[in-house]
């Protein structure tokens, strides 16, 4: 259903009266900029050289690295959740789960699948669990940032309540920076897709460095990071 | 809180700031730590030059036509069900949202940073009405908590506090009981903000730039209070300064970058989320109702003048963070939310000359703000134009006399900020001169040099002043 607009004619019309000309709602295409330094960023890298340059930028932002493949990321996670303490988990309704052979793994710790008809229980499951466990969607080497799109079988809250967030890495979507990412979903909406109603880019934990510029790790979301490349996917 | 922070005089707002030697230290500590990072950030990053350009570029593209994109950005938001409200003033702004907030009978309120709804002083409008707001970035949470006490930088608004203090007012207010240690304060704070974040009735947030494209908001923490602040609470509220605006999503993350290298030397924050519209159909959390709130309150008429480029602004505070005079005063010495150079800028342009017409004086004219700025705001030519409306206002002549006294106002405070002070003071002074000192002051330097002598200011330039103090020289 369509939203309503309040005062626009009247708004809009102060604002072209200062710029001296009558008020334009239409017909304003985009320059081609005369600048474009984001394009040269990591340009010429290979796959291999975006994942060194993830790992090294993990460093920096407080996050556990592990390179693995498909055949070995249900035995890593295990250890990664054992290393973060154990469950309760939280997980999206998510087919690559199973894709990846973690079905047995996830059943067993008795992680909860994000239930889109079982309502506010999520969010309570969400808050209660110890670790959330992600897939990303497209990876940022440059900032080492995973990005995830919301929906009704991934909750918002699964990398925001719970306090580790582990994130699954299929190499293949692991791009130069965020003007890659700005591309791949503007050619969505050119293809008629709508986004998203949350989009997260992610990088590491939560921190502050509001008291006394001292960085703290873990304020209101995850306390840990932990980033999973799976290498052959 | 209003634009204006205080009701005391410039001067007795400097002199405040001035005596207050641990603010002094934590701003230049902190100074030096963010200026830092930025340098690091922006030299790692290359071709600073032609990031600046564009995003210079940009801005200056998205004001010429900011009528066709705030019209884009209304239908994008409304076509996904979400309610675009437009205010002229301040008093629309809160209006509007007081009564959604009633409408929803909420009690209370999470908000993440905003510094628009300071400016429309919208918490005090809801907490007027029995409403319990919780500011959740941690430092405006500390301000909060300490009675409200104003922020004093637009990235890291508890600055001018140290960590003993904050525990001192944690054990008054909050019944803490641990030590002044910031991550066992941080720890105390999001136990206490879950349990708001999981009980509030209304979201409320900031934006850093809307994308016209596709109706999204972008906001940008490193908290993630944000992100708890729309995932959970049934309805969202989002207060936008109505030039707060990029086309699309490929301007988005080239002023995303800029902003986070400049506000606090990150390639990117932890938390960069883009939203568009309420929650979809069959998802369990984000709001089931969303409202945007576009603020002009005196923005429009800034447009179509001599300083229209200061809406270019992306609220980095690199200008704060690199400003000789901020560091010497601090934040509240400005006495507007708004401080250092951008506030000297734009105060008086949203809260008039009356209650602002010191703020352009309280600048060296250095330029190393406009030299930080990642959009290419030519600040200090902006205050330099500030003292000529002024001047030519006040009908006061010749200029560059005028700007001298206004100078001393300042300088005057104290001997070591008088040192300090600004390059036209050596040769605005040379008459009142004999050898080092000055015996016979004019003005504001008069009733100091009935009973002693003033120092007279060197030849030496603030820039080599500030290098040779940085290799070690002393400061006073």
């Amino acid at each position: 259903m369509k939203g309503t607009i309040h005062n626009e004619e009247r708004f809009l019309k102060n604002i072209s009266k200062n710029l001296g000309r009558p008020t334009m709602t239409e017909g304003i295409s985009l320059p081609v900029w005369k600048n474009a330094p984001q394009k040269e960023i990591l340009k010429k890298k290979t796959p291999h050289d975006l994942v060194e340059e993830l790992e090294e930028q993990c460093k920096r932002v407080h996050t556990a690295f592990h390179l693995t493949d498909s055949k070995q990321v249900g035995h890593l996670l295990k250890q990664v959740i054992e290393q973060l303490g154990g469950g309760p988990l939280v997980i999206p309704d998510d087919t690559r789960f199973s894709e990846y052979k973690m079905n047995d793994l996830l059943l067993e710790e008795g992680a909860f699948v994000w239930d889109h008809q079982a309502g506010r229980k999520n969010i309570e499951k969400a808050e209660r669990a110890n670790i959330g466990i992600t897939f990303s969607e497209m990876t940022l080497a440059e900032s080492a940032t995973v990005v995830l799109f919301s929906s009704k079988d991934h909750g918002r809250s699964i990398s925001f309540l719970p306090s580790c967030h582990v994130s699954i890495i299929p190499k293949s979507t692991i791009i130069p920076r965020m003007t890659q990412a700005a591309a791949a979903i503007r050619s969505k909406v050119a293809q008629g897709e709508i986004v998203p109603s949350c989009i997260n880019f992610i990088t590491g934990p939560s921190n502050s460095a509001d008291i006394e510029m001292d960085l703290v790790v873990g304020v209101h979301g995850p306390i840990k990071a932990v980033y999973i490349v799976v290498e052959d996917k | 809180m209003a634009m204006k922070t205080s009701s005391a005089k410039f001067k007795e707002r400097v002199d405040e700031g001035l005596h207050n030697d641990f603010m002094r230290l934590a701003v230049s500590s902190a100074q030096e730590r963010l200026h830092g990072r930025r340098l690091t950030a922006v030299d790692e990053l290359g071709s600073w030059e032609e990031w600046r350009s564009l995003g210079q570029e940009i801005r200056q593209h998205v004001l010429a036509n900011l009528d066709f994109y705030l019209h884009q950005l209304a239908e994008n938001v409304s076509k996904r069900g979400g309610h675009v409200f437009f205010a002229e003033t301040a008093e629309e702004a809160s209006g509007y949202i007081k009564d959604v907030i009633v409408g929803k009978k909420a009690k209370k309120i999470v908000k993440s940073k905003s510094m628009v709804t300071e400016e429309i002083n919208l918490n005090a409008s809801l907490e007027a009405i029995g409403l319990e707001v919780v500011e959740t970035d941690l430092g405006e949470y500390i301000l909060q908590v300490d009675d409200h006490d104003p922020p004093s930088h637009i990235v890291a608004p508890a600055l001018h506090k140290n960590k003993e203090q904050i525990r001192d007012v944690f054990k008054e207010k909050l019944a803490y009981t641990q030590t002044e240690k910031p991550e066992e304060l941080t720890a105390h704070v999001r136990g206490i903000l879950r349990k708001d974040f999981l009980s509030a009735d209304v979201g409320i947030t900031g934006c850093n730039f809307a994308i016209a494209e596709t109706g999204s908001i972008g906001l940008v923490t490193n908290e993630g209070n944000a992100d708890l602040v729309t995932a959970l609470p049934k309805t969202q509220i989002t207060v936008m300064g109505m030039e707060r605006l990029v086309p699309t999503f490929d301007e988005f993350e080239v002023l995303v970058s800029l902003l986070t290298r400049s506000a606090v030397g990150q390639r990117l924050t932890s938390y960069i989320t883009a939203l568009t519209g309420p929650r979809d159909e069959g998802d369990v959390d984000g709001p089931e109702e969303f409202h945007l709130v576009i603020v002009d309150n005196g923005r429009s008429s800034i447009l179509g003048t001599e300083f229209q480029s200061v809406l270019q602004c992306i609220r980095c505070a690199a200008c704060i963070n690199v400003c000789p005079v901020y560091r010497q005063v601090g934040g509240h010495s400005y006495g507007s939310i708004y401080p250092g150079p951008i506030g000297a800028v734009l105060s008086p342009l949203l809260g008039g000359y009356d209650d602002f017409k010191e703020l352009p004086y309280a600048s060296t004219l250095c330029a190393a703000c406009t030299d930080a700025c990642p959009v290419k705001i030519p600040l200090h030519d902006l205050l330099r134009k500030h003292r000529e409306v002024i001047v030519e206002k006040e009908k006061m002549a010749p200029f560059s006399e005028k700007m001298a006294m206004k100078a001393f106002g300042l300088g005057a405070a104290s001997p070591m900020l008088y040192k300090f002070g600004s390059k036209m003071v050596p040769a605005a002074m040379s008459p009142f001169k004999t050898g080092d000192s000055i015996s016979k002051g004019p003005g504001p330097l008069k009733t100091w040099t009935e009973s002693r002598e003033f120092p007279a200011p060197g030849k030496e330039s603030f820039r080599d002043w500030f290098k040779n103090r940085e290799k070690g020289g002393n400061p006073s």
